[in-house]
């Protein structure tokens, strides 16, 4: 009954909304810190070892994933009925894949 | 094709359990000759509901190995799974008994969705000319065949999640009366879908339309309320 695309791309959306709820503030209020506590520099060490960057590319991924089916959903919604609509679950996966992965690689290069 | 189909179909109403028949098999056979078969021939206490057999009334829809589907037009072969069917009441509806539920909070919806014709008095006068490629009569067109089977209806977890959610079907239903030229007060069909437990609590799952037998897109249709309940609150209508 839950075995279809649709029904997954909401269970993702569901999970990175929920993840991101709970990691966003956490990440800010650790930034918030780092920044009081040091001075700039010594924060921009702080914020390139690799568990924070690794911690860091987790959310945007998350946002990536999390705002590309947001814009799907928003387009099934607001534009004119599409029967290609499913096909956007795809191009919305590879968009957050990109932007993702894209920024691993730049974070790590 | 001979041999026998493991059957467990549930027995009592909210509380109760599955039970298993042994079933001939037979060529083309439906899910609901095999619940007929148990019926007339192994245990003619169960309970079951059906009329037409051929897919129009919407009456004979349960769940079948977990699924909700119109038992008269699907194939035992197309679902046994490891030579097994498991039959259960429709999910999202109360249990009366066995495999008859209570279909009464589904029709409740219709009504609470205003899912019902108002005449126009322009209309009364007289007959409406509706051109068959006028935008609005294709969205009524592809939303009019609802058979009312409530699979959809049982196929939605935003109706399992809130029961007071109006649904897909009611939904639809609202959706081809507002598209509908002739019907007096669109204002009211729009109202009525635009409350908390109206178009906008649905998360475009789309199991609704995925589970149709009759191929009816609720969740097309449900998109369209949204987008006309948006721009009549923007217009300050609502
Ligand atoms: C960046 C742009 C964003 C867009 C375009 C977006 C879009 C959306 C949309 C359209 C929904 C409705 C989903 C539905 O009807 O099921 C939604 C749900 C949600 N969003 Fe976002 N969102 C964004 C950012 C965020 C952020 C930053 C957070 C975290 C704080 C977040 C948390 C959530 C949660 C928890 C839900 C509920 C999930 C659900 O109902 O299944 N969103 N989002
Ligand atoms: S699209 Fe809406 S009505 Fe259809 S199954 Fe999903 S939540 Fe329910
Ligand atoms: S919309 Fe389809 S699944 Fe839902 S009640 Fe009508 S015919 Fe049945
Ligand atoms: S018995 Fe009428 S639709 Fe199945």
């Amino acid at each position: 009954m839950r075995k279809h695309r649709s029904y997954r791309a909401f269970l993702v959306h569901r999970i990175s909304g929920v993840a991101l709820a709970l990691f966003l503030p956490v990440h800010l209020v650790v930034l918030g810190l780092a920044v009081e506590a040091a001075a700039l520099d010594r924060f921009l060490v702080w914020s390139a070892q690799p568990l924070v960057k690794a911690a860091e590319a987790g959310l945007v991924v998350l946002l990536a994933i999390h705002a590309f089916g947001g814009l799907r959903l928003l387009a099934i919604e607001l534009l004119p009925w599409s029967d290609r609509q499913k096909d956007w679950i795809g191009w919305a996966a590879a968009a957050a894949l990109a932007v993702g992965a894209g920024f691993i690689l730049r974070s790590f290069a | 094709m001979t041999g026998t189909l493991k059957v467990e179909i549930w027995r009592g109403a909210e509380e109760g359990h599955f039970e298993a028949f042994e079933v001939p098999t037979q060529p083309s056979q439906t899910v609901l000759d095999l619940v007929t078969y148990v019926q007339r021939k192994l245990d003619p206490s169960l309970a079951y509901r059906f009329a037409c057999r051929v897919g129009v009334c919407g009456s004979c829809a349960m769940m079948v190995n977990g699924t909700p589907r119109w038992t008269c037009r699907t194939h035992v072969n197309k679902v046994a799974a490891e030579g097994k069917v498991r039959i259960a009441p429709l999910r999202n509806l109360p249990v009366i008994k066995d495999l008859a539920t209570d279909m009464a909070p589904f029709f409740d919806r219709m009504q609470e969705a205003k899912g019902r014709f108002v005449p126009s008095e322009a209309a009364a006068k007289d007959v409406a000319v509706v051109p068959p490629d006028d935008p609005k009569r294709k969205e009524a067109a592809a939303g009019i065949e609802c058979i009312g089977c409530a699979v959809c209806h049982s196929a939605c977890d935003v109706v399992a999640w809130r029961p007071d959610y109006l649904g897909p079907a009611a939904l639809n239903r609202a959706w081809t009366l507002v598209n509908d030229v002739r019907d007096g007060d669109r204002q009211g069909h729009l109202a009525a879908v635009a409350v908390d437990a109206g178009c906008h609590a649905c998360h475009s799952h789309q199991s609704c339309a995925e589970h149709c037998p009759v191929g009816l897109n609720p969740s097309r249709s449900i998109a369209g309320l949204k987008q006309l309940v948006l721009w009549a609150a923007v217009r300050g209508e609502l």
